[in-house]
């Protein structure tokens, strides 16, 4: 189990943001980038070569050494495979369909139980805070994951500046709604505008992040330009896109895969091995660019971080 | 023999183009091209299988309705190799999912097949396929007869319906294609349970096939069919 972030690891050890494309370039070079990047798919021993060779700063042990290393999926896998239905419905879409949307200028509107409401612009949202690097798994329901190099602004910190009151129990969060720019509005696959919400210790435990960018990059439009819940020991759908809201509420928020099948989307969706989906067992997973599935950890891995938060709950009833 | 029976070896290295379209990318995965199959390619190689063999079976099923609708009676050479590709793709299809997915885990397919639905009525399409694949050779027409045979081959309409609830169920929301292709097998399997219980639908009158209810007037307005030739695929 690792994470990494500027707490944790020595400075020395964290990939300076321009590395990760000097790196990118270097295996181009070497013209293994592909290869490498699938990871196992290439099995010539060739790529394998250069591969160890190539990407060495980019292993992180992991935890219980029965599993693969966990190895930074590339931009390119982790900017044309995503779940955005704003912009369709296939893995591709988003790519292809977020080319119109406009990330700049934003405000988020802050709202509900807590002394500082108000539109804050989004650079005045981030301007108070130190940007942090945190690579961490991301696990679909659908049982795929990656492994992605984010940069944001723990959540935590962002809502103390928001003082929150006592009676806030929950933070609900709401994905911009602009049909003009994102084509999937259009068709009501799910209810618009998508919305998400955590418990108050969920939202504020160290994990959380606010997401602004990846891989030294601004957030690109299809990963959810321009900011982003990232909730790793959750499934991705909780990791709600393009936020233009964020409430403080007392009362359990609706979230959206919840609307639209309540048996099979639960409001807690933490990563759960034991617990199978109507549709997919997740017991195993898919890493994008892996040939042979991964066994599923608890919590996607985090368990030593979260599962004090839940205990006494019974997460098969809490999915 | 006519331009239609001629054409065949053409249209049989077309029904490959898929499979070959597949491999080639395939190995370009693993070679040069890591992004030919997309970010994903092992569930993009199952969707795309899965794929090829629904439209494989919506265009074997249509053979019968095409060729009296337009009197294409040479058509009915294609439709025995179309059934067949229809299930070559199925079996690549399973094969992505044992051999590639989950990579011969037999214990953990077996929890997949009772737990997910979706699953369970695919492996049952598969299973119904079978029967229709083995019997389609001659001497299978000749030792169960004409009749019989006809009847055991109406389980293809059963394989379309069940082959489009898999992939209805598979799908996580948007379920826009499935209903599409649960709609053309509906209107396939319409017209002929509408040629069976009324009477032919012709648009070109002088090809109706001869059949007790013939002289009924058909939609195309026309009169009743005079011409009596047997079709090509005479059994």
């Amino acid at each position: 189990m690792w994470i990494r972030r500027p707490d944790d690891i020595p400075s020395s050890e964290i990939t300076d943001e321009k590395l990760y494309f000097n790196r990118r370039r270097f295996l181009v070079a070497a013209g293994v980038i592909g290869a490498t990047g699938v990871g196992l798919l290439g099995c010539n021993s060739e790529a394998e070569g250069s591969n160890a060779a190539g990407s060495a700063a980019d292993r992180v042990p992991a935890g219980s050494g029965q599993e693969p290393e966990d190895k930074p999926n590339t931009y390119e896998q982790i900017t044309s495979y995503n779940n955005f239905y704003e912009f369709g419905t296939d893995k591709e879409d988003p790519k292809e369909n977020s080319g119109g949307f406009h990330p700049q200028p934003w405000t988020v509107r802050v709202e509900g139980l807590c002394k500082r409401p108000g539109d804050y612009h989004f650079e005045d949202l981030i301007k108070p805070h130190k940007v942090v690097d945190r690579t961490y798994r991301l696990r679909c329901v659908e049982a795929w994951s990656m492994v992605i190099p984010w940069q944001g602004i723990p959540l935590a910190e962002m809502i103390k500046r928001f003082e929150p009151q006592p009676s806030a129990k929950f933070v609900a969060f709401t994905t911009v709604m602009r049909p003009s720019e994102m084509p999937g509005q259009r068709r009501p696959v799910l209810q618009w505008p998508y919305v998400e919400g955590l418990r108050m210790d969920e939202a504020t435990n160290d994990l959380t992040l606010m997401a602004t960018g990846l891989y030294g990059k601004p957030l690109p439009n299809q990963d959810g330009a321009p900011i982003r819940l990232i909730v790793p020991w959750k499934y991705g759908f909780k990791g709600i896109k393009s936020i233009v809201k964020i409430a403080f509420v007392d009362r359990q928020p609706e979230t959206t895969w919840n609307i639209a099948a309540p048996d099979e989307y639960g409001f807690y969706a933490n990563v759960n091995p034991e617990v199978d989906h109507p549709r997919w067992s997740q017991a195993s997973e898919r890493r994008i660019g892996e040939f042979r599935r991964r066994r599923t950890l608890m919590f996607n891995g985090y368990a030593d971080k979260v599962s004090s938060m839940y205990s006494g709950m019974d997460l098969r009833r809490n999915y | 023999m006519s331009l239609l029976s001629r054409l065949k070896p053409v249209a049989f290295l077309l029904c490959l183009a898929p499979a070959a379209f597949l491999a080639w990318n395939f190995w370009g995965v693993t070679h040069d091209r890591p992004e030919a199959l997309g970010a994903n390619p092992i569930r993009e190689a199952e969707i795309f299988t899965g794929l090829w063999t629904l439209r494989f079976l919506a265009i074997t099923l249509a053979v019968t309705p095409v060729r009296e609708l337009l009197g294409l009676g040479a058509l009915a050479k294609y439709r025995r190799m179309l059934g067949l590709f229809t299930f070559f793709y199925a079996c690549v299809h399973l094969s992505m999912w044992v051999g590639v997915d989950w990579f011969f885990d037999w214990k953990a397919m077996g929890g997949e097949i009772v737990k997910h639905k979706y699953i369970l009525i695919g492996m049952t399409t598969f299973v119904l396929l079978l029967p229709l694949a083995l019997t389609s050779t001659n001497a299978a027409v000749r030792r169960l007869g004409g009749a019989r045979w006809a009847r055991l081959h109406r389980l293809v309409y059963v394989c379309a319906i069940t082959g489009t609830v898999h992939y209805l169920w598979a799908v996580k929301k948007d379920t826009f294609f499935p209903l599409i292709y649960l709609f053309v097998f509906a209107a396939l399997l319409g017209f002929r349970l509408w040629e069976h219980y009324v009477g032919p639908i012709r648009l070109r009158s002088r090809s109706a096939r001869r059949r007790p209810r013939s002289t009924r007037t058909t939609l195309a307005g026309g009169a009743a069919a005079t011409d009596t030739r047997p079709l090509g695929d005479a059994k």
